[in-house]
């Protein structure tokens, strides 16, 4: 190695170290990005991305009502079975009109789900639900606070939950 | 000899008494602080808040540390030398007492005022280096005993540049005073020996980081590789004191930086004694900002960057050094 290439070896060395002391030099005087949590909570902007349990997505003419056909397509698609769709079973002809029975989706003649429960405590987040549903009726949610002491509390209404937050929008929108 | 002349800061025991007890102090204080500067500007490095909820900004988490490592039980592992093993971090934290002895505080603060103080700190600075030896040995660990030897090959390789650009200085100086040298520069910085040298301040500064184990340096220690290196196994007090030791051999080393390079207690308006201390400070934070930039260095690069570059710049520097001096002298 010649000595003009040690030179500017030295030189180059010397320049990237001086940009790394600017580079950290630039961020000690920058304000941080830590959220301090629960004193704080992230801006809804950054948590477009962020996958939270799955919700339902209403209808665009009323946002209560869930898009799902009750076809029962996530259930099938959900590896950690913690989808539950329930629909009321069809009186069998002949059978007498008593209180109604709820069987599994999808059930004959029933095009609306009557409850439609996730158990987020199973759930892997994996997303093949919401892929597999034909009327894009599922999506994550942006809720990164889900806290509890007690299991059942992550067996989410996600029905109850559709029609709490179209309330609270139209609440809102008013 | 009656009690008054015993009292008196003239009675050498005394002066020496007072002394260690005001080096214990400072010494002590200033690691809290400096653990709360480390961690701040950590923090903010990586956007981050750094410690912010025991105290005002997180001022009292270092005291609240020092209480947890006070109360920790001492463990010294199975099959380890057991009187190495706990006169190794006694040993790390002994010379850091000496070396403070000389430091030239302000113009009429000594400890003990010595015309070799200079020396004295850097031949007690080496010692240092003997009880991480002793720690690798002694804790009967793979990653101790790895740590202690790339900390002797470090320590020797840093050593010799180290030495060349002081004695450069020196040999401009006239002197291994540190009171002399530092009297010898003016206030301002173009009177400084930073500044009129700043080879040797650059050699001398890529030394003491390398010579305190501080990133990109630390490779005794590094964490990632050596889990900790030579203090792998010490637990409570025994890592605290080497803990505190670093941080006070980061104290001595700006110390002699800013008495050598940065005209010591010299600048205008204060009084001495505060100079010096934002002179060291400066530097302190200087070698904290260094190591939340720089990953640490390959050994290869380690070795390699001491002996041919820092060595042979080093010997240029002194030659320079002292032909300057001999025909201005």
């Amino acid at each position: 190695m010649s000595v003009s290439q040690l030179i500017e070896e030295a030189y180059t060395g010397l320049k990237s170290l001086v940009i790394g002391l600017g580079v950290t030099g630039k961020a000690l005087t920058q304000p941080g990005v830590t959220v301090l949590y629960p004193m704080e909570e992230v801006e809804r902007d950054n948590l477009v991305t962020y996958r939270g349990h799955v919700e339902l997505i209403g209808k665009d003419e009323d946002p209560a009502v869930p898009r799902c056909v009750a076809c029962g397509a996530c259930v099938k698609a959900c590896p950690s079975n913690c989808i539950t769709i329930l629909c009321p079973v069809a009186a069998k002809e002949g059978e007498e009109a008593g209180p109604v029975k709820m069987g599994p989706a999808p059930q004959k003649g029933s095009k609306t789900p009557g409850e439609f429960i996730v158990d987020f405590s199973l759930c892997s987040l994996c997303g093949q639900c919401a892929k597999t549903c034909p009327v894009d009726s599922l999506q994550f949610s942006d809720n990164p606070y889900m806290v509890s002491f007690d299991r059942k509390d992550f067996r989410i209404d996600l029905l109850a939950r559709l029609r709490r937050m179209a309330r609270d929008e139209a609440v809102a929108g008013e | 000899m009656n009690l008054e002349q015993l009292l008196s800061l003239d009675y050498p025991l005394t002066r020496l008494v007072i002394g260690l007890l005001c080096i214990f102090a400072f010494v002590g204080l200033n690691g809290l602080v400096l653990v709360w500067v480390e961690r701040k500007v950590a923090g903010h490095c990586q956007l981050r808040p750094g410690p912010l909820h025991v105290g005002p900004h997180g001022l009292l988490q270092p005291l609240v540390d020092a209480v947890k490592l006070i109360g920790k039980q001492l463990v010294a592992p199975f099959g380890s030398d057991k009187a190495l093993f706990w006169l190794a971090p006694l040993l790390a934290f002994a010379p850091v007492t000496v070396c403070m002895l000389p430091l030239p505080w302000g113009p009429d603060m000594a400890m003990i005022p010595m015309n070799t103080g200079l020396v004295l700190i850097l031949a007690f600075s080496g010692l240092g280096v003997l009880s991480l030896i002793l720690a690798g040995w002694g804790s009967n660990n793979k990653w101790g005993l790895l740590g202690a030897a790339r900390s002797v090959a470090q320590s020797v390789a840093y050593e010799v540049p180290l030495l060349l650009s002081v004695m450069a200085v020196a040999i401009t100086a006239g002197s291994l005073d540190l009171f002399q040298i530092s009297a010898q520069q003016g206030g301002w910085p173009w009177q400084w020996y930073g500044v009129k040298n700043p080879l040797a301040f650059f050699i001398f500064l890529v030394c003491a980081v390398a010579e305190t184990n501080r990133a990109p340096f630390d490779l005794p220690e590094a964490e990632s590789e050596l889990t900790a290196g030579f203090h792998t196994e010490y637990s409570g007090m025994g890592f605290g004191l080497f803990f505190l030791a670093e941080y006070a051999n980061m104290i001595i080393v700006s110390g002699v930086a800013a008495a050598l390079f940065l005209g010591g207690w010299q600048g205008p308006f204060l009084p001495g004694v505060w100079w010096f201390l934002v002179k060291i400070y400066c530097i302190l934070f200087f070698i904290i900002w260094l190591r939340w930039t720089y990953p640490r260095v390959r050994f290869d690069q380690l070795l390699n960057l001491s002996w041919k570059w820092l060595t042979p710049l080093a010997l240029l520097d002194l030659a320079l050094a002292v032909i300057v001096a001999g025909f201005g002298g």
